[in-house]
C-alpha cells in the first residue's frame, strides 16, 4: 500500500480545468517531485492534498484513510506536514515560538488557556531548529530573518507532529544555490532517518534531478510524463514543452 | 397601499438613495485606497449642509442656491485636504485602524468648531429655486426637488465610473484599491494619490450635505447620523465598490420608505409597528447581507498581504512585569485611605473601563479582530444583572457572576457568524448585531425600561460605601485583566496570534483558527459583560446607552490611545481616556475641542499608542 | 467651572459674532478653570450643583444656563439667601446616565453642593433622580419631561419644574375635542416621551370623543425621520387631523416635507412643544400657519410678571429668551426659595420645605405640589402664524399646569412609592 494515493482527482476554476483527472502515489521514503510550467495545476493538486481546498472530482487517500475534502487541521493531525511557496510564519513570536506553537498544537494543547505557551516543548522545539540548522537563531524575532531561514522555520514547523507526509511547496525558492542543496540534503536525511516520504514542487531543475526519486511533469492539468528522473529527462515531450524554456 | 402610494414611497426611497450614496461613496473610495476607516466623514458632510445654507442665504436666490453647491464640496474637499496632509499622511504606517482615532478626535474638534462658527440652534435651508413644491402624478404625489435626487444619485455614479475607467488617475486608484502591488510596480507617487483620493471624497461629502439643504435642517447632529448610514451602505455595498455602494443606498433607501409605508400591521389579530422597524432596519440588512455575502454586494476579497506588515513582537511578560502589576494593585487598594469618595467613584469608572477596555483589546490585538459593536456585550451582562436583580431579586454578587455568562453566550452566538469574516467586515457585522440588540433593548419597555433604561439598582448594604465597592471592582477588574493576559500567555493565546499573523499556516499546523477565534469572542464577551454588570451598580442603574456605538467607540479609542501592540496598552488607554474626559467635561467649556486636540496630539506623539510609545521611548533610553 | 461671579467668566458674556474669541476663551478655560472650584470659600456661601447636557443639546441648553446664571445675578445682588450668597458649581453630563450619575456624585461629594438641579433628557434624569434618593439629597429635574419622574419613579427627593409629557398633552385636547375630527394620525419619535405623549393623546382623546378612529400611527426614530415617506404614508391614511410630538430637527423635515407634498392642507394639526422658540424659530418661512402648539409666545406676554423678566433678560444677555430661560431662571429661583423657606441647608429641611412651596415666576405663581413633586407650571396653548418671515404664536392661552393633573387620588396610585 502507498502512503498518499491519488485517484482520478479534478478541480476546476469556472470553465478552466486546473487539475483533469490526475492520479499519482508516493510511497514512504520516496521524494516526488511535480513539475510543470506556470499555471500547470502543481499550486492546485498541492492545495487539494494538503486541504486548502476541495476537488470537484476523484479521491485522496492517506495511509489507507480516504481523506479527499478534509481541513488542514485534521491532515496534520494524520500525519501530514506542509511548508507554503510563500513563506507564511507567525510573524509576532520568537523562533522558537513558531515551533513551539506547532509542537503545542500536535500535542494537542492548543486551547489551553492556562500555563505559560513559552515554557511548553522548549527542548523538542530546540531539537528541531538544531536539526534544519536554525538553533543559533531560536531567540530571534521571526520578522528578522532572512528568506531562506524563514524556509527553514517552516521546514521545522512541518515537522512538529513527525509528519508521514512531507508537502513542501517550492522548498528552495528565494534561497541561494549552495543553500538549496543544503535544504534538500537535510530533507533527504530526514527522509531516511524518520521514514518519512516528500512530496515537492520545484522550479530548479538541478534540485529536481538531484533529490527525486520519482518526478511528475503536469501539464494543463494533466499528467503528461512520470518516472525516475533520467527517463524524464530524456522525454521528448517534457523536453520540448518545459525543460526547453526554462533551463538557463 | 395604491400604485400611487407605491411610486410616491419609492420616489421618497431612491431621493434619501442619492445623498446617501454621494456620502457613502466618498468614504468607500478614502477606504479603498487608504485602508482609513474615516470617522469624520460624517463631519464633512454636516459642514457641506452648514456651508451650502450660508452660501445660499449670503449670496440668495436661485444663483446662491446653486453656487452653494460647488462651494461646499470645494471647502470640505480643502478641509479633507488639510486634514489628509496634516493629520493622516503622519500616521498611514501606524498599526491598522490606528487611523480611526484620528479620525474620531477630528470628529470632535469639528463639532465643536461648527458649534462655535454657527450656534447652536439647527438651521433650516432655503428650498431650490424652481424645485420647491410637487407635481401630481395620478394620485401621487412627488415632490420636484426629491426627482432631481433620484436623477442626481445615478448622475454622479455614472461621471466616478468614467473617471475610473477612462483616465489614468482612475486606473491607479483602482489599482491601489485592488492590488497594492501593482500601484508599487507602476511607479506612483502614492502620496499624491491619497491625496487627491481624500480631497475627491471629501468633496463628495461636502455635496451631498450641500444637497440635502432643502431636505434637512443644519444640526450638530448630522455627522454621527450621516457617518453610521454612510459606514451601512459602504460595507453591504462592498469596500472600495462603487456600483455596490449604489445598489446598498437604494436597497436601504427603498426598505426604509417601505417600512414606513407599511405603518402598523395586523398579523393574526397581532398588531405591530412596521415603522418603528426604520431604528434598526438598515443594521439588520446588513447582518443579512454580511452572512450571506461576506464581501457585501459587489466587493471582492481584500488580499492578505496587508495584515502581516503591522504585527510586532509581542513579549511574554517576565517575573518583573507581574511584579510591577502587584505593586500597582496593592497601590490601587491603598487608594481609599488617602483619596476623597469622588476620585474612588471615577477610579471606579476607570477599572471597569479598563476591564473593558482589555477584553475588546483581546480580541483586536492577540485576535486580530477588531469589534465596532463591543459594547453590546457589556451591555448584555449590564442588562443580565439588572434584570437578575429586578425581576429575581438575586443578590449583587450572584448578579455580577450571572452576567459574563450570558454575555459569553451573546459572544458566541455574534462570533459564529463573525469568525467567518475578517477586516472591517468583521468589525462591520458585530456593529449590525450591536445595534440590533440596541434596538431590542431600546424597544422593549416591559423588560428592559425601553428608552428610560432601569435604576434604583444600587450594591446592597455592605457594599454600598463607595470605597467599599471600589475594592470590589478592584478585586474583579483585576482579576478579570489578569484572566485575559494569563490567557494571551497561555497556548490558547499563542493559537490566536498564530491565527492573526498567518491563519492559512495555523491551519496547516493543526491549529483550528475558527474554533480559537469562536472561543476568543466568548471569552472576550464574558469579560465585558462582567464590566457592564459593575457598571450598573457603580450607576445604580442604566440605560439603552451602555450598549449604544458611543460606548463601542470609546472602547476602541481606548484601546487604540494605549496601544494595541502592548497587553498593558488598553489599561493605560482606559485611564487615560476616562480620566481626560472626566476632567475636560468638568473644567472646560468646549470639552470636546479639547478632548479632540489632545487626542490628536497623542496620536501624532505615539504612533503606536501611548503605553507602545513609552515602551519605545524605554528601550531607546536602556 | 464655577461660576459664583459670572461677570468674571467671559466664556458668558462674549457676544456670538466672534467664533475665534470664544475657541480662544475654550483655551482659557482649560487653563484657568481647573481645580478653582476647590479653593473657593465655603463660610459664608451656598453652594448648589448644576448638571446638564450643555453640550448634547444646546440649541435649548445655552439659553437655559442664561436663565439660571441671571436668577443668581439677582438672587446675589439682593443679598442672596438668609445673608449668604449663593454658588452654582455647573457641569457638562454628557448626555448619558452613567456620566450624570458620576457628576452629581463629584458634585455631592467634592463640591458639597446642598442641591441638586438640572437636567434635560429624560432617561438621565431619571438616572440622576434615583441617585438623589440613594444619596439623600435634594435634586430639581429642570427640563426632562417624562411622567414617571414624579409618578412611577418619583421619589422623596426628586422634583420637576416643567409641565409633563401628559400635562401638555392633556392641554392639547380641549381644543382637539372642540373641533371633533373623526380620524386621526399620530406622529412621534420612537422613545419614552414620544409614546407617552401619543398613549396619552389616544386615551384622553377616546374618553372624551368615543367615535374618534386613529388611522395611522408613525414612529420615526428620534432625529432621523424620513420625513417624506411619512409625510406620504399619513396621507395615504387620509386622516382628518394630526397629532405629532415632533421636535427640533425631526420637526423641521417634517414640516418642510409636508409643505412640500400639501399634507396639511385641509387638516388639523396639533404639535406638541412646537410653539418653544428653541423649535419654532428655526422654521421661519416654513412655520405652517395654523397648527395647535404648545410652547412659549414671549413676544405678546405682557403680564408685568414677565415684563419684568424679559426686560433683564434682554438687558443682561442681549438676545431674547427662549423657553429654557424660563425653566433655568425660574428653577434657580425655585430652590433660592426652597432654601430660604427651610432656614437651612439641611437636605430634609430642604425636601420638607420644597413641598407645597409657592413661587413667583415669569408666568405667574406656580405651586411644588406635595403629593408627587410637581410644580403647577403651565404652558401656553395656542396656533401658529407667520410674521415678518419668523414664526409666531398667536391666539393663545396660559393654561395652569394644576388644572390639567389627574385627581389626587388617581395620583396616589401611579406614585406607588408613596
Amino acid at each position: 500500500m502507498n502512503l498518499l494515493e491519488v485517484r482520478n482527482v479534478s478541480r476546476c476554476y469556472g470553465s478552466v480545468r486546473a487539475v483533469d483527472d490526475v492520479s499519482f502515489d508516493v510511497a514512504a521514503r520516496e521524494r516526488v517531485a511535480l513539475i510543470g510550467p506556470n499555471g500547470a495545476g502543481k499550486s492546485t493538486c498541492f492545495g487539494i492534498v494538503g486541504g486548502q481546498m476541495r476537488p470537484d472530482a476523484g479521491t485522496v487517500t492517506l495511509a489507507g484513510e480516504r481523506v479527499t475534502g478534509m481541513d488542514p487541521a485534521s491532515l496534520f493531525r494524520r500525519g501530514l506536514g506542509r511548508t507554503f511557496q510563500v513563506t507564511a510564519t507567525f510573524a509576532s513570536m520568537t523562533v522558537a515560538e513558531n515551533v513551539q506553537t506547532a509542537l503545542t498544537s500536535h500535542g494537542r494543547h492548543s486551547l489551553r488557556p492556562f500555563g505559560r505557551a513559552t515554557r511548553l516543548s522548549r527542548t523538542q522545539a530546540h531539537d528541531l531548529l538544531d536539526r534544519v540548522g536554525l538553533g543559533e537563531q531560536a531567540e530571534r524575532p521571526c520578522a528578522e530573518l532572512a528568506y531562506g531561514d524563514l524556509k527553514r522555520v517552516e521546514l521545522a514547523m512541518a515537522l512538529a507532529n513527525a509528519p508521514r507526509l512531507l508537502l513542501m511547496d517550492e522548498p528552495t525558492a528565494g534561497m541561494a544555490p549552495p543553500d538549496r542543496h543544503a535544504l534538500m540534503e537535510l530533507v533527504s536525511g530526514l527522509v531516511q532517518d524518520r521514514a518519512l516520504a516528500v512530496l515537492f514542487t520545484e522550479h530548479d531543475m538541478d534540485i529536481v534531478f538531484g533529490h527525486a526519486d520519482r518526478v511528475l511533469v503536469l501539464d494543463h492539468g494533466r499528467i503528461v510524463a512520470a518516472g525516475d528522473p533520467g527517463s524524464v529527462r530524456a522525454n521528448a515531450e517534457v523536453r520540448r514543452l518545459y525543460l526547453g524554456e526554462s533551463q538557463p | 397601499m395604491t400604485v400611487a402610494d407605491t411610486l410616491s414611497q419609492l420616489v421618497n426611497g431612491l431621493a434619501g438613495a442619492s445623498t446617501l450614496f454621494l456620502l457613502a461613496s466618498g468614504l468607500s473610495l478614502i477606504f479603498g485606497v487608504t485602508r482609513v476607516v474615516n470617522f469624520a466623514h460624517g463631519s464633512l458632510y454636516m459642514i457641506g449642509t452648514y456651508v451650502g445654507i450660508a452660501v445660499a442665504e449670503h449670496v440668495g436666490g436661485a444663483t446662491g442656491f446653486w453656487l452653494a453647491l460647488p462651494v461646499a464640496a470645494a471647502i470640505a474637499g480643502a478641509l479633507g485636504f488639510a486634514v489628509e496632509t496634516t493629520v493622516l499622511r503622519r500616521v498611514y504606517r501606524a498599526p491598522e485602524l490606528f487611523q480611526l482615532l484620528a479620525t474620531f478626535a477630528l470628529v470632535l474638534i469639528l463639532k465643536d468648531a461648527t458649534l462655535i462658527v454657527w450656534g447652536p440652534e439647527d438651521v433650516l435651508g432655503p428650498r431650490a429655486p424652481g424645485l420647491e413644491d410637487a407635481v401630481r402624478v395620478g394620485d401621487a404625489t412627488l415632490a420636484k426637488y426629491d426627482l432631481f435626487l433620484v436623477i442626481v444619485g445615478p448622475l454622479v455614479l455614472a461621471a466616478l465610473d468614467l473617471v475610473f475607467r477612462r483616465t489614468r488617475w482612475g486606473l491607479l486608484v483602482r489599482a491601489a484599491t485592488q492590488d497594492r502591488e501593482m500601484l508599487g510596480a507602476l511607479g506612483v507617487n502614492q502620496r499624491w494619490l491619497f491625496t487627491g483620493v481624500f480631497v475627491l471624497g471629501s468633496a463628495l461629502a461636502g455635496l451631498a450635505g450641500a444637497l440635502q439643504m432643502p431636505r434637512e435642517p443644519a444640526s450638530l447632529s448630522l455627522d454621527l447620523t450621516a457617518i453610521t448610514d454612510a459606514f451601512v451602505v459602504v460595507v453591504v455595498g462592498g469596500l472600495g465598490s462603487l456600483r455596490g455602494a449604489f445598489l446598498a443606498a437604494v436597497l436601504i433607501g427603498v426598505l426604509k420608505a417601505l417600512c414606513v409605508a407599511l405603518g402598523t400591521v395586523e398579523v393574526a389579530g397581532w398588531s405591530f409597528n412596521v415603522s418603528k422597524l426604520t431604528l434598526v432596519i438598515e443594521f439588520a440588512l446588513m447582518a443579512v447581507t454580511l452572512a450571506a455575502r461576506p464581501w457585501g454586494l459587489g466587493g471582492r476579497p481584500f488580499p492578505l498581504e496587508e495584515r502581516r506588515a503591522t504585527v510586532e513582537l509581542a513579549k511574554t511578560p517576565g517575573i518583573r512585569f507581574w511584579l510591577g502589576i502587584v505593586a500597582l494593585l496593592v497601590l490601587c487598594a491603598l487608594a481609599p485611605l488617602v483619596t476623597d469618595e469622588y476620585t474612588l467613584v471615577l477610579a471606579t469608572d476607570v477599572l471597569v473601563f479598563t476591564l473593558f477596555a482589555t477584553s475588546l483589546h483581546f480580541l483586536m490585538g492577540p485576535g486580530g479582530m477588531a469589534s465596532f459593536g463591543h459594547a453590546a456585550f457589556f451591555g448584555i451582562g449590564a442588562y443580565t444583572a439588572a434584570l437578575a436583580v429586578r425581576s429575581a431579586g438575586v443578590p449583587m454578587l450572584v448578579a455580577l457572576a450571572l452576567a459574563p455568562g450570558t454575555a459569553a453566550l451573546a459572544g458566541l452566538v455574534v462570533g459564529w457568524f463573525c469568525v467567518r469574516l475578517s477586516g472591517v467586515y468583521l468589525a462591520m457585522l458585530t456593529l449590525a448585531f450591536a445595534q440590533i440588540a440596541w434596538s431590542v433593548v431600546f424597544q422593549w419597555d416591559d423588560v428592559t425600561g425601553g428608552s428610560n433604561g432601569l435604576f434604583g439598582i444600587w450594591p446592597p448594604g455592605w457594599a454600598s460605601d463607595r470605597a467599599t465597592f471600589y475594592l470590589l471592582a478592584l478585586a474583579l477588574c483585576a482579576a478579570g485583566v489578569v484572566a485575559l493576559w494569563t490567557v494571551v500567555n497561555a497556548p490558547f493565546g499563542f493559537a490566536l496570534r498564530a491565527a492573526r499573523d498567518a491563519s492559512t499556516r495555523a491551519e496547516a499546523v493543526g491549529i483550528r483558527v475558527r474554533r480559537v477565534r469562536w472561543l476568543a469572542f466568548g471569552l472576550a464577551a464574558a469579560a465585558a459583560g462582567l464590566a457592564g454588570a459593575l457598571y450598573v451598580f457603580a450607576k445604580g442603574g442604566l440605560s439603552p446607552e451602555v450598549m449604544a456605538i458611543p460606548r463601542s467607540v470609546d472602547g476602541l479609542v481606548m484601546v487604540l490611545l494605549g496601544g494595541v501592540g502592548t497587553l498593558v496598552g488598553p489599561v493605560v488607554g482606559a485611564a487615560l481616556f476616562t480620566w481626560l474626559q472626566d476632567f475636560t467635561l468638568r473644567h472646560t467649556e468646549y470639552w470636546r475641542l479639547v478632548l479632540g486636540a489632545v487626542i490628536l496630539l497623542a496620536v501624532l506623539a505615539f504612533p503606536n499608542g501611548v503605553a507602545g510609545g513609552l515602551a519605545r521611548l524605554r528601550e531607546r533610553l536602556a | 467651572m464655577t461660576t459664583a461671579n459670572p461677570e468674571t467668566s467671559p466664556s458668558l458674556t462674549t457676544p456670538r459674532r466672534r467664533p475665534w474669541l470664544r475657541a480662544l476663551v475654550a483655551v482659557a478655560c482649560v487653563l484657568g478653570c481647573a481645580g478653582t472650584s476647590r479653593f473657593a470659600a465655603a463660610g459664608d456661601v451656598i453652594r448648589i450643583g448644576e448638571l446638564n447636557a450643555y453640550k448634547t443639546f444646546p440649541a435649548f441648553l445655552e439659553p437655559y444656563r442664561k436663565g439660571w446664571q441671571l436668577a443668581l445675578e439677582e438672587i446675589n445682588a439682593a443679598g442672596g439667601v438668609a445673608g449668604r450668597r449663593l454658588e452654582v458649581v455647573s457641569r457638562d453630563d454628557n448626555g448619558n446616565p452613567g456620566d450624570a450619575v458620576r457628576v452629581a456624585e463629584e458634585l455631592a461629594s467634592r463640591e458639597h453642593v446642598v442641591a441638586l438641579f438640572g437636567g434635560f433628557a429624560s432617561h438621565v434624569g431619571l438616572a440622576v433622580s434615583d441617585f438623589a434618593r440613594q444619596r439623600r439629597i435634594l435634586f430639581l429635574a429642570a427640563e426632562p419631561l417624562s411622567d414617571k419622574l414624579v409618578w412611577q419613579n418619583g421619589n422623596r427627593y426628586t422634583f420637576r419644574l416643567r409641565a409633563s409629557t401628559y400635562m401638555q398633552t392633556a392641554m392639547l385636547v380641549p381644543e382637539a375635542v372642540r373641533l371633533h375630527r373623526r380620524r386621526w394620525a399620530l406622529v412621534y419619535p420612537n422613545y419614552e416621551y414620544g409614546q407617552a405623549a401619543a398613549e396619552a393623546f389616544k386615551a384622553l382623546l377616546k374618553a372624551r370623543q368615543p367615535d374618534v378612529e386613529f388611522v395611522a400611527e408613525q414612529a420615526p426614530p428620534l432625529g432621523k425621520i424620513d420625513a417624506g415617506a411619512t409625510v406620504q404614508a399619513l396621507a395615504s391614511a387620509k386622516p382628518d387631523a394630526i397629532f405629532s410630538a415632533l421636535f427640533a430637527t425631526d420637526l423641521a423635515k417634517f414640516v418642510r416635507a409636508g409643505n412640500t407634498r400639501g399634507l396639511f392642507r385641509g387638516r388639523e394639526v396639533f404639535n406638541l412643544l412646537g410653539g418653544e422658540p428653541e423649535y419654532l424659530d428655526p422654521l421661519r418661512a416654513e412655520t405652517p400657519a395654523g397648527w395647535y402648539v404648545t410652547g412659549y409666545p414671549w413676544r405678546s406676554i405682557s403680564t408685568p410678571a414677565h415684563t419684568r423678566f424679559l426686560d433683564a433678560y434682554r438687558a443682561r444677555w442681549h438676545d431674547y429668551p427662549r423657553l429654557g430661560s424660563v425653566v433655568g431662571y425660574v428653577a434657580m429661583h425655585a430652590v433660592a426659595a426652597a432654601i430660604s423657606r427651610a432656614g437651612d441647608t439641611q437636605t430634609e429641611k430642604l425636601v420638607d420645605a420644597m413641598e407645597g412651596l409657592d413661587l413667583d415666576t415669569p408666568f405667574g405663581p406656580i405651586r411644588f405640589r406635595a403629593i408627587d413633586h410637581q410644580s403647577t407650571m403651565g404652558a401656553f396653548v395656542g396656533r401658529l402664524a407667520q410674521k415678518d418671515g419668523r414664526g409666531v404664536m398667536v391666539d393663545w392661552v396660559y393654561r395652569d399646569g394644576a388644572a390639567y393633573l389627574p385627581p389626587d387620588d388617581v395620583v396616589r396610585t401611579l406614585r406607588p412609592a408613596h
